[in-house]
């Protein structure tokens, strides 16, 4: 009898994560195409920060981590949003972090094999509270996984002007953390990457930190290519291109026998959910008024 | 019932907390060292282990960011300043992480984080070991500040603190440390965001904060010996500020002094005016008065300190003049000196 084709993803995938891989991929660059797309509509009303170019890192941490929760040893962020499965975010560079390294200390206590995963980019290097988690992980001997996610940008500043040492991974070598750095787009070798580190925070019992070049495609904030601004080349962005994630994912997988009618219904299947969630929204009706003044404290139900 | 002081009272909240809850940690700079943070955590340590009461980095942001993340993955958290001036250091946490927590999840995240804080004053701590600055963090929606006075006060309120499902500030005067008073050996909380009628009275109100009610007393002391009888309020809580019992209390006495250990110009005192004008406005018998920090940095010498801060005969040469009552001779009178209990070094 012929398989139907989700049973035969469902095979290839259970060995191999580059599917998964690339649905992730996929469904962030096309949820920032859409928001693009509507963005002018002027419904949304709210900066965007968009991360195009930049898909792989977080697509490999997170995977690595959800998987790394099956065999019981991942992912702080099912804490305190565990349907969100994210801690927080913060528009205040580098505010985060201790948060993680808190949520380390919580998981350690309590013996759950857990670690907290931080995010920041190249410009929380500049923040003294990075410094100052980095050290506390380290004395502390804490289950967290630091990643920047380094594009070299910090706003439109580049960091000649902001960083007074050269290379990120040499000092932060100097603390008692495991540290792992890559130039990759490759999500696939990322992940692999990613996979050590997180190993290594079992095996050492210390922090470790992910070093990862990336490329920005566009503005800092709004939804918009800014070639134009002078601070850095449109040569630049095609050299980078040129290991565009996603295509490079998308060809490993036509290589690897998966066919492009395949391809294109996985990802028709992603648009379709993307256009869903936007009815959605724009279905969703706003907050009734009197919701100001809910949950500035704990509310008990 | 057997007399405790403030320190032994907050200790003993502690102790209890730690007993019943495995997830309440104490943690902060200096912590389990030799003074104990005037012997408040002292014993933790041996008792509950290192992993619950421990030294840190000095890096007050991480470590308070380092609470929140603890918090909302299940545990109790107690962080200990020394000094607030030292919290300081921690505003980006404290009003753009922790006070923002609970309300960026729609009210259903718990950060159940304590912070306690001390407030220095004398022998030289000069203006970066004696600050209050409470009004600071109850200027901030979605913090709790709680300055308590008497060691039972202390014990019940620093309880309610850590049982509560919301960030806490406790502050702590270093004076207040020696006082002594009955207070009960079972665990017992009192609720954040209620007043205390400190002492009954009919003919003037003093609301006080802090070691300002311990000013406010000595006052009352002296002026009940002329027949004036005055009534003080500690609201105990002034995030958030239930002003029920002040507005009550000003409603039956028509006059109000506010007596805050802190500066005045934007500060906690100007908020208990606010509402006594706006909720006794008819009723005032004279303006409200207030009493506190001159407006300058804490100086260090001694005779420059005594200017700068308020004291109890501030508060009787106010209460004599809004009640048209002449100068009282106070050349006998005995008021507080902390040198008979403090010779250093901290």
């Amino acid at each position: 009898m012929k398989k139907s084709v989700t049973e035969t993803l469902k095979n290839k995938t259970e060995n191999r994560p580059g599917l998964d891989l690339y649905r992730k991929l996929y469904l962030i660059r096309q949820a920032e195409r859409l928001i693009i797309r509507h963005y002018p509509e002027d419904q949304m009303k709210t900066p965007m920060h968009m991360s195009m170019g930049q898909e792989a890192t977080a697509t490999a941490v997170c995977h690595a981590l959800v998987t790394g929760s099956a065999s019981g040893r991942a992912g702080s962020m099912h804490l305190a949003a565990p349907d969100k499965g994210l801690l927080c975010t913060s528009a205040v560079v580098a505010s985060s972090i201790p948060l993680a390294v808190g949520a380390a200390f919580a998981n350690k206590r309590k013996g759950n094999g857990r670690i907290a995963c931080a995010f920041f980019g190249d410009g929380a290097l500049e923040e003294g509270v990075f410094w100052e988690s980095l050290n506390a992980a380290s004395v502390m001997k804490l289950p967290v996984l630091f990643v920047c996610e380094d594009n070299g940008l910090a706003i439109h500043t580049k960091q000649d002007v902001r960083q007074g040492f050269k290379s990120i991974t040499e000092v932060v070598r100097n603390f008692e953390c495991s540290t792992f750095q890559s130039d990759s787009t490759d999500v696939e070798v990322l992940y692999r990457l990613v996979r050590q580190a997180v190993e290594a925070i079992g095996s050492e019992g210390r922090p470790s930190f992910l070093h990862l070049k990336c490329y920005r495609y566009l503005d800092h904030i709004g939804i918009q290519e800014d070639f134009d601004l002078g601070y850095r080349s449109k040569e630049e962005f095609e050299e980078w291109f040129k290991r565009d994630t996603i295509a490079l994912q998308r060809k490993r997988l036509l290589s690897q026998g998966w066919s492009e009618a395949e391809l294109a219904e996985e990802e028709e299947k992603i648009n379709r959910h993307l256009e869903k969630s936007l009815r959605n929204a724009q279905a969703a009706p706003f907050p009734p008024s009197e919701d100001l003044h809910r949950g500035v404290f704990y509310e008990t139900h | 019932m057997r007399r405790i002081n403030f320190g032994e009272a907050i200790r003993e909240a502690l102790w209890q907390e730690m007993e019943r809850d495995p997830q309440v940690f104490v943690y902060g700079v200096t912590v389990p060292a030799h003074s104990k943070i005037f012997g408040t955590v002292a014993g933790l340590a041996e008792r509950f282990g290192p992993e619950r009461c421990f030294d840190t980095p000095i890096s007050e942001e991480a470590m308070t960011g380092f609470g929140l993340g603890a918090a909302i993955n299940g545990m109790r958290p107690v962080h200990i300043h020394i000094r607030i001036d030292f919290l300081l250091l921690a505003m980006n946490q404290l009003v753009n992480m922790i006070s923002t927590y609970s309300y960026s999840h729609g009210g259903n995240v718990k950060v159940p984080l304590v912070i306690r804080a001390v407030v220095g004053r004398g022998w030289g701590q000069g203006y970066q070991h004696s600050k209050s600055v409470h009004a600071l963090f109850a200027h901030i929606p979605g913090l709790k500040v709680v300055l308590p006075t008497t060691p039972k006060d202390a014990k019940g309120l620093l309880t309610a603190a850590i049982r509560d499902e919301n960030p806490v500030l406790f502050l702590e005067h270093r004076w207040l440390y020696w006082a002594e008073e009955e207070v009960p050996e079972e665990p017992f909380s009192i609720p954040l965001g209620e007043g205390n009628i400190l002492r009954q009275g009919n003919d003037l109100t003093v609301v006080a904060t802090s070691w300002m009610n311990v000013e406010a007393l000595k006052a009352a002391e002296v002026l009940e010996k002329r027949g004036v009888s005055l009534e003080i309020v500690d609201p105990r809580t002034i995030a958030p500020f239930d002003d029920r019992l002040v507005i009550q209390s000003v409603e039956k006495t028509g006059h109000c002094i506010v007596a805050d250990n802190d500066w005045l110009d934007c500060g906690f005192s100007a908020e208990v005016a606010a509402r006594v004008s706006e909720k006794c406005f008819g009723r005032l018998k004279s303006p409200v008065k207030r009493i506190g920090f001159a407006p300058t940095p804490c100086p260090t010498v001694r005779c420059l300190e005594n200017e700068f801060y308020p004291n109890a005969e501030e508060i009787i040469r106010t209460a004599e003049e809004k009640l048209g009552l002449p100068p009282i001779d106070l050349t006998k009178e005995d008021f507080y000196s902390h040198e008979r209990k403090f010779k250093g070094p901290f």
